[in-house]
């Protein structure tokens, strides 16, 4: 499933990261972890339920400026799609 | 030297329910040799000081332990995810909204089957328990905590399975676990009335992977299959003294639930050591550990990285000696041993059912 751009994602319940002082960070989930690198953590720390889809899009694109920007939308949308399937995230 | 990402913590092992297949050993702590509060804290922070990052609050019925809102705040102050695996009967909505602002991040509630008279048939529950369930999953999913469903299933309501699917459905957690029953402590005990056929096996198989397909992107289904029907063990506990630790009412550190069921091991108790001295130093955890351990044919197999041969309480219960290879591994030499169980439960059966041992109900220490 694509997400739609006007979406809000936010995390599932009984999903988190773990605190800023914690490391790795990692996104918490009920019996499993994933470890977060860079890029997917900027994302995650976007799912806030405030941000659409189209806002993460955006940041993202500023925060990497050397990066072809339909690639970083390309992987944000495949990102996403991939944590709502683990049911680690939810569109709101 | 491999770092441990999960404390199970037994907190005690009192509970309302009687489960046929509980995973408790049959030798049970009681009340009066349970750890207190203090240690239960102590042991959540050295958890986390060795890199644990989740834990699951079990028992018996976690909720019977009056502190369980200090043992829940402790272990995420201490920056650990919280898992409580219960099966609901003591809770009200009071309690769970607590344990909640507590720090509890995720609530598993267990099920006997999908049908009102299951937690009396396999649980020996009194009445009412099963409106009390559907209650506290309403709870849960209110107060926006993670919810799993987990259904134990075994001979005797495997058929049910699709009502089971439906039910989770409509109450749509985040995640369904399906468990057959795993062969140790009181499920043993039981087997010949707990193990599926193949037949219904394989069906509930097809069931479960068209349930996981449909409800993809709404609820994650899991499930765990009986592996006496398997050609490879299952990777026990993820290899033993790799992931997981678990810490039993008493304060002994345990590389498996079942691991007190074998003689000479010692364990040490978290009231003499450091969680951290016992992962590395404690007899127990590095008698299995790694492959030094393995006897043929685990020591030249290709799949040894993949199941670490198998579970030696299993090997131990069907073999007598633990550090075999686990019997039901088709390359084992034991298999046999298990090959005659399975068959004796496929066995024709003409005319009449035949007569069923009766239950052991697993009793509840005072
Ligand atoms: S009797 Fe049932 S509910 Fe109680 S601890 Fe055992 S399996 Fe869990
Ligand atoms: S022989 Fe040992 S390592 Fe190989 S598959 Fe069987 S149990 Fe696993």
């Amino acid at each position: 499933m694509t997400p739609e751009m006007e979406a809000r994602p936010r995390l599932a319940p009984g999903c988190r990261l773990n605190e800023a002082k914690q490391q790795p960070r990692v996104l918490l989930m009920p019996e499993r972890a994933l470890r977060l690198n860079g890029p997917s953590l900027e994302i995650v720390e976007r799912c806030d339920g405030t941000r659409t889809v189209r806002q993460i899009i955006t940041e993202m694109q500023k925060l990497y400026a050397k990066a072809e920007p339909q690639k970083v939308e390309q992987d944000i949308l495949g990102y996403l799609a991939l944590l709502h399937e683990e049911r680690a995230l939810d569109f709101e | 030297m491999p770092k441990p990402l999960v404390l199970i913590a037994e907190l005690t092992h009192r509970c309302p329910l009687h489960c046929v297949y509980c995973s408790n050993p049959r030798e049970m702590v009681r009340r009066d040799g349970e750890l207190p509060t203090e240690a239960w804290t102590r042991v959540v922070q050295e958890a986390a000081a060795l890199g644990v990052l989740q834990t699951d609050l079990t028992g018996g019925e976690p909720l019977a332990r009056t502190d369980l809102m200090e043992i829940v705040g402790a272990a995420r102050g201490a920056g650990l995810y919280v898992s409580l695996i219960t099966s609901g009967a003591p809770l009200d909505e009071r309690r769970l909204e607590g344990l909640a602002g507590a720090g509890l991040d995720h609530l598993q509630l267990s099920f006997q089957g999908a049908r009102e008279e299951n937690a009396a048939q396999f649980a020996n529950a009194s009445a009412g328990t099963w409106e009390q369930k559907l209650r506290v999953a309403r709870w849960v999913k209110q107060i926006r905590i993670g919810l799993t469903l987990n259904f134990v299933i075994h001979r005797e309501n495997v058929d049910q399975l699709p009502e089971m699917i439906a039910l989770g459905e409509e109450i749509a957690p985040g995640r369904i676990e399906f468990a057959h029953v795993q062969y140790y402590g009181w499920a043993f005990a039981n087997r010949a009335r707990l193990l599926p056929t193949r037949e219904q096996l394989d069906r509930s198989l097809e069931i479960l992977k068209s349930a996981e397909e449909r409800l993809r992107g709404r609820t994650r289904v899991e499930y765990i299959v009986p592996d006496y029907y398997a050609k490879y063990p299952k990777a026990c506990m993820e290899g033993w003294g790799r992931k997981a630790m678990i810490v039993a009412p008493g304060g002994d550190a345990l590389p498996c639930h079942a691991a007190p069921a074998i003689p000479g091991l010692a364990f040490d108790n978290v009231r003499e050591h450091s969680l951290r001295e016992i992962w590395e130093d404690s007899a127990a955890f590095r008698r299995f550990r790694g492959e030094e351990w393995m006897p043929e044919p685990c020591r030249s197999c290709d799949r040894r990285a993949a199941d670490f041969g198998g579970c030696r309480c299993q090997a131990y219960l069907l073999a007598g000696d633990a550090a075999l290879t686990d019997p039901v591994c088709s390359r084992s030499p034991q298999r046999p041993l298990v090959d005659a169980i399975v068959s004796a439960t496929n066995a024709p059966r003409a005319g009449m059912p035949p007569a069923m041992p009766d239950w052991v109900y697993r009793p509840n220490p005072s």
